[in-house]
């Protein structure tokens, strides 16, 4: 493994590239392959975080899986950062990560875009096939829509469930219960009229402690 | 000439043989497997939600009720996500004891596999078999933490206590006997003419698809990917420990079962190297830091400072340094693993957990197409499903 890093910064010298020692090639080349569209590369705490321009996401993938032999993605999700403290008002409110995984290298790589409500993110199930429930289900829990998706329809939400659970506006006791009525002899739903109680407040270190 | 119509079964969502609650329509063209829909989400909690209104020690018990049959499993990886945020690491004997509790973990999870399975195509002595061992480890559970099946006994920082006495020498007299059942089981399978009708070449998965599909454990490695996160990517002390990796050749539901019953036979010898260290190593089992870990009841009662701590531990909680991480574990089903999210706060901003069998599942329309309709029984028993983990 460090042999081949070796080589590899070894051959970006040769052709006079500054190689960032700390980083690895496939960030050099998704900088390389499309410039402006990396908006920021971190080394993270597990592996390197790439946010990339929501345009360009379907064909970094094929060229990650391609020319880096990330074979694997493991795991696409949604993260709503409405709520996050000191989040830019302009940034997008929605981040789909992609967490993918190079089985013949033994390395992983993070991938980011962001979204907001009404955008379109290039769905990357023809890169893999397994990526298609994983967007099912952030479209799901946060109504993130995926452009050329074959068959988006909700994943683990009830039948004829309405709103996305996971957004930070949602409330935690939903919306709605189930009940059987008697008279109509079926299961319906009315809604229902829990009080959200938070027991422990979240707090921060050094502040909200009165 | 008669017209032939494709026919739409409903499988589950109560049938036995779903493994829980698994919705599966079939369209079918007589006997055979056209199209398989399965839908998901019966067992839908919505612990990704509640996540975020829960602190970091509230969380853990979620994981037990995930894969509610590899328990500690999900812990461990939840505990070393926790862990690399706050950049802890837990003393050695605590590594140590969570490897072999996640080792045993293994056999009770495999141990329910290869009953369940075995029922399910028809052989009903295994079952009771499994169920014995199952007993033991279950045992086990209750000795450490008083609970047997959710067990919340791996914290971040080490372990909830330390093993109690004789528990050791228990487990040591496990490790002694189980090859034996485990032959037992194979006597019972492996060369049994209708265990190897209906498994081998069923479902047969090749190398590259099985990486497409995102599969991981022993549905990647019964595809012949030498892929283990135990020896690629190890955490804790697994690179200490000297175990094999048994990988199949053809891709087959028979592969996949001889994997994991080999794995058991692993996992068995994991354990006995961890037991013999642990019996001569004794040391302290969590971080010393009372702000990350409960402070010994006996100081809390005459120590003020240990008094608020207890107090703070275990209302406030601890705040995790803002960043994020992708902890995976090599689970007994796959690659479990937790993305998390913190804004520095006490409770997470978002926690994404990664179910293995969430990507086997999606893969079966793929891996039944063609197929008997009398075979999807033993594709999904192939896959290891626990709709705990899927619905999530």
């Amino acid at each position: 493994m460090t042999e081949k890093n070796m080589t590899e910064e070894k051959l970006q010298d040769d052709i006079g590239v500054t190689a960032e020692t700390a980083l690895p090639p496939e960030v050099d080349g998704l900088r390389k392959r499309f410039g402006d569209q990396v908006l920021d590369v971190e080394a993270g705490l597990d592996c390197p975080s790439v946010t990339l321009a929501r345009e360009c996401i379907a064909e970094a993938c094929h060229y990650l899986k391609g020319e880096h032999s990330f074979e694997q993605v493991m795991d696409i999700c949604g993260v709503d950062r409405s709520d996050y403290r000191g989040w830019p008002a302009d940034a997008p409110r929605f981040q789909v990560v992609y967490q993918l995984l190079s089985v013949s290298r033994n390395c992983r790589i993070r991938l980011k875009v962001g979204a907001n409500e009404r955008d379109l993110v290039d769905s990357v199930t023809e890169v893999w096939p397994t990526a298609n429930w994983f967007e099912r289900e952030a479209f799901d829990m946060y109504g993130i829509i995926f452009n050329h998706h074959p068959d988006l329809r909700r994943l683990l939400t009830d039948y004829g469930f309405e709103g996305y659970p996971l957004r930070k506006d949602f409330p935690v006791t939903g919306r709605v219960e189930m009940f059987f009525d008697e008279a109509q002899w079926r299961c319906v739903y009315r809604p229902n009229k829990l009080e959200a109680r938070q027991l422990i407040q979240k707090s921060w270190p050094g502040v909200d402690r009165g | 000439m008669a017209e032939i119509k494709n026919y739409t079964l409903n499988f589950g969502p109560q049938h036995p043989a779903a493994h829980g609650v698994l919705r599966l329509v079939l369209e079918l063209d007589g006997e055979v497997v056209e199209r398989a829909d399965p839908h998901i989400g019966l067992l839908h909690r919505g612990t990704e939600k509640l996540f975020e209104e829960k602190t970091y020690l509230q969380n853990l018990p979620y994981f037990d009720r995930f894969d509610y049959v590899s328990m500690m499993a999900n812990e461990h990886a939840y505990t070393l996500a926790v862990e690399k945020l706050l950049g802890i690491e837990a003393p050695e004997r605590a590594q140590y004891i969570r490897v072999m509790f996640a080792e045993l973990t293994r056999i009770l999870n495999h141990c329910m596999w290869l009953g369940a399975v075995a029922l399910d195509i028809g052989a009903m002595t295994v079952f009771l078999f499994c169920f014995r061992e199952r007993e033991d480890i279950f045992d086990y559970y209750e000795a450490v933490s008083g609970a047997r099946m959710h067990a919340s006994y791996f914290r971040p920082g080490g372990v909830a206590k330390d093993l109690p006495e004789g528990l050791l020498e228990r487990i040591k007299g496990f490790t002694e006997r189980f090859p034996g059942f485990v032959d037992e089981y194979e006597t019972l399978l492996t060369e049994n003419r209708i265990w190897k009708q209906r498994n081998v070449d069923i479902a047969v998965v090749d190398e590259e698809s099985a990486l497409e599909w995102g599969f991981s454990g022993p549905m990647i490695r019964g595809s012949g990917v030498a892929w283990d996160l135990r020896k690629t990517q190890p955490y804790d002390v697994y690179d200490k420990m000297d175990f094999d990796i048994p990988v199949g050749v053809t891709g087959d539901c028979y592969d996949r079962y001889l994997v994991r019953v080999e794995e058991m036979r692993q996992s068995n010898r994991i354990i006995e190297q961890c037991v013999e260290w642990l019996s001569n190593n004794p040391g302290p089992v969590k971080v010393d830091d009372y702000k990350l870990t409960s402070p010994p009841r006996a100081e809390m009662k005459s120590d003020m400072e240990s008094l608020i701590h207890h107090f703070k531990y275990f209302s406030e909680g601890y705040h995790v340094p803002e960043g994020e991480v992708y902890q995976v574990v090599e689970h007994p089903k796959g690659e479990f693993g937790v993305y998390l999210v913190s804004d520095g706060s006490n409770k997470p901003y978002r926690m994404k957990v990664r179910a293995p069998g969430f990507a086997h599942i999606e893969a079966l329309d793929y891996m039944c197409r063609g197929h008997m309709i009398a075979d999807v029984v033993a594709i999904l028993g192939t896959q290891d499903i626990v709709f705990g983990e899927v619905d999530r």
